[in-house]
């Protein structure tokens, strides 16, 4: 068998596909935190908690009520969405004009309530949620067993981001999302309903994270503290990415999740790190990120 | 005035203990009161395992022994989060001793915290009662048999039971998925060296770091290391992500998989169908007979959940300790601990079980397989007790101890 650095080719391409997996969790997280910081100015340090919701509601749909993986993959992200349109509308609108820090420390505090919120109700050793019957199994790839839950992961979240990048950026509605962010004075003065839309970016935002949520439900521990182990990083790969840059976020929420897969393989002690070194390096580089614009 | 203010405080701070032990010394319960402190981690990643567990079973200890004894004195419960952090847990428990009166710490959970919180209840001479902390180093290389008891579990107990009788089931060689800090180590040395004792072979080890989110990877590589067994040296969220991943990734096929520290609560977490066939070694079940059932539903009532072991250790430890100042007539640290080594410890927890002289508390403990779903025929019904490890056997011998106090 052929080897690279002593790890055999076959092990290598399973480590690859893994790290795509993976990378598409962080691709949508940081897809919903570049869409409501390039249109609100809000660093949402309250996506992870929102994500862990998403897991939590999928559970409590199916524990209370007996609604299944695939309805809850629909209901889920509406239940998270509607929550952040209550955050949005009650406390968020107030703070768009201050600076960025007054948005991330409400967050944050919002991120902490929350956690505290099912924590206090649910402990933090997670509820079990099994992978839905459609998906048991696995592909036998050759170089690797798939399991064929992880292969949806991977198509489920490209779709949505494909999807969400061309709704905001070749659609009419699109459009005046993105003229809204450029001056918002100007777009409401043509008759757009400027608060509405900034309302619904953030609602659909934290819809993607409860979306991503559901989507770890089955293959992750559904508990309080999900989101928060998760939420660093995807930060980093915003950072990386560069701020508020769609594109940006998929690209580089795939890429360092198999540089991560990578590191695994060569170095696993140093594979909660590498993001972060790659996070210096770029940010000295390339302060604005590899896909964003200077200001 | 601040000066003053400083001054009053240093001579009383400075008075407080003295009159403390001279009224201890008297072979009386120093202000009347017997203060019991359960210090865990109340919110975090292990609460789950002790947490408001650990506070609810010293509660019950002091109702039973209440009801049993009336004692003359009066029995006080404070608790703490101590965050997992040691310095938090070491300035709680000072303030503890200093300003509170507490006699007796219990639980402290998490090495770290355990050892740090050690160190002050020696400088104090109070009492520990660790029903939390895994590391041996408590009763080894940190050893204060004059103020500690290791009291439920530790990593060797963990290790030695599933690393004897999994490798004799022919099962004998191993790969290690272990928690990149002290705890994980300590836990895969000594499951490796129970795994060479009993003549297996240790094929690798991957170090994952603590709270990763994501397991798939590093079991791929337990995976491509054809072992026959994958050993988990990691504990809560950790383990119960890395065994749903195992099952996911068709790991639990052809290789068995063991939790090194796994109790009911993950099992809980998990559901039979993903944990069925797993084996681990347990210092408690509530299903063992009609004692511990009776123990448990009475917790089950206030808790809604069954306890693990750490919760019913700390039972047993609270009701060891309150039985032996009341033979003993005093809180004195050295007689309640000169007592609580001379009795045996026969309760729902322990049969048997007895503190020796490196302030180990040894017991017999429980080689658990999880029920399949079908074998399981009420909520909480998970466990098939393969094999009861006797006291002696379950814990590191005397003769390997590294404790200097203990050591000819």
């Amino acid at each position: 068998m052929t080897e690279i650095f002593g790890v055999p080719i076959q092990a290598l391409f399973g480590q690859l596909m893994l790290g795509l997996v993976n990378g598409s969790f962080y691709a949508m997280l940081s897809l919903g935190l570049a869409v409501i910081f390039g249109m609100l100015n809000i660093i949402n340090f309250a996506h992870g908690a929102l994500y862990m919701a998403g897991a939590m509601f999928a559970w409590m749909g199916m524990e209370y009520l007996g609604i299944g993986y695939w309805w809850m993959l629909l209901l889920a992200p509406i239940g998270v969405g509607l929550v952040g349109i209550v955050i949005e509308r009650l406390m968020l609108q107030w703070l768009y004009k201050l600076d960025h820090l007054y948005g991330l420390l409400l967050t944050f505090g919002l991120a902490l309530i929350i956690e505290g919120f099912f924590r206090d109700l649910y402990g933090v050793a997670g509820q079990p949620y099994s992978i839905p019957e459609e998906f048991a199994g696995a592909f036998n790839l050759g170089f690797m067993f798939l399991p064929k839950y992880r292969a949806w992961v991977v198509v489920a979240s490209l779709t949505v981001c494909l999807l969400t990048w061309y709704l905001i950026e070749r659609t009419r509605l699109g459009a005046y999302l993105r003229a809204a962010t450029e001056n918002p004075k100007l777009t409401q003065a043509f008759g757009i309903n400027v608060p509405l839309m900034v309302m619904l970016t953030y609602g659909f935002g934290v819809g993607l994270a409860g979306f991503a949520g559901v989507l770890a439900a089955p293959a992750s521990q559904v508990g309080p503290l999900m989101g928060s182990n998760l939420i660093i990083v995807v930060f980093a790969v915003v950072v990386i990415g560069g701020m508020g840059s769609i594109l940006g976020s998929v690209v580089t929420g795939l890429g360092l999740g198999i540089i991560e897969g990578m590191t695994k393989v060569f170095w696993p002690e140093a594979s909660a790190t590498v993001v972060f070194m790659i996070m210096a390096v770029v940010l000295m580089i390339r302060p604005a990120g590899l896909f964003g614009r200077e200001k | 005035m601040m000066k003053r203010k400083l001054l009053a405080l240093a001579i009383s701070a400075s008075l407080l203990p003295a009159a403390g032990s001279a009224l201890a010394q008297a072979g009386k319960i120093s202000g009347d009161v017997v203060k019991i402190g359960v210090l865990t981690d109340m919110s975090g990643v292990y609460s789950a395992l002790g947490g408001k567990g650990s506070v609810l079973g010293a509660e019950m200890a002091i109702e039973d022994f209440k009801a049993q004894f009336k004692p003359k004195f009066k029995i006080e419960l404070v608790s703490a989060d101590h965050q997992n952090k040691a310095d938090v847990g070491s300035n709680k428990v000072r303030e503890w001793y200093d300003t509170q009166g507490v006699d007796m710490v219990t639980d402290v959970l998490n090495s770290g915290v355990a050892i740090a919180v050690a160190k002050v209840t020696t400088e104090k001479n109070k009492i520990m009662l660790n029903t939390g902390a895994a590391s041996t180093r408590l009763t080894n290389e940190d050893c204060a048999p004059t103020n500690v008891v290791h009291y439920t579990y530790d990593t060797y107990a963990l290790a030695n039971g599933p690393g004897k009788a999994v490798t004799k089931q022919g099962k004998d060689s191993w790969f290690f998925l272990t928690a990149d800090y002290a705890f994980g180590h300590s836990l895969e040395k000594d499951t490796a060296e129970a795994v060479k004792a009993n003549g297996g072979k240790v094929l690798g080890a991957v170090r994952h770091p603590l709270n990763a989110s994501d397991f798939s990877s590093f079991l791929l590589q337990a995976q491509a290391s054809k072992a026959k067994v994958v050993g988990l040296a990691n504990a809560g969220g950790d383990t119960i992500n890395s065994i749903k991943a195992a099952n996911e990734f068709g790991l639990t096929k052809n290789q068995t998989v063991v939790g090194l520290l796994t109790t009911i609560v993950d099992i809980h977490a998990l559901g039979l169908p993903t944990t069925q066939g797993m084996m681990f070694t347990e210092g408690f079940y509530w299903n063992l007979n009609k004692e511990t059932r009776e123990f448990s539903r009475r917790f089950f009532s206030k808790h809604k959940g069954m306890p693990n072991m750490l919760p019913a250790g700390t039972y047993s430890a609270v009701l060891h300790y309150l039985k032996a100042v009341q033979a003993a007539g005093t809180d004195d640290t050295a007689t309640v601990m000169k007592q609580m080594k001379a009795t045996p410890i026969n309760d729902a927890f322990a049969k048997g079980g007895r503190i020796r002289d490196d302030g180990r508390m040894i017991h017999d403990m429980y080689l658990v397989e999880v029920k399949k779903q079908s074998e399981s025929k009420e909520p909480w019904d998970y466990y098939n007790v393969k094999q009861v490890i006797p006291a002696e056997e379950a814990f590191q011998p005397m003769a390997l101890s590294r404790c200097a106090a203990v050591k000819k």
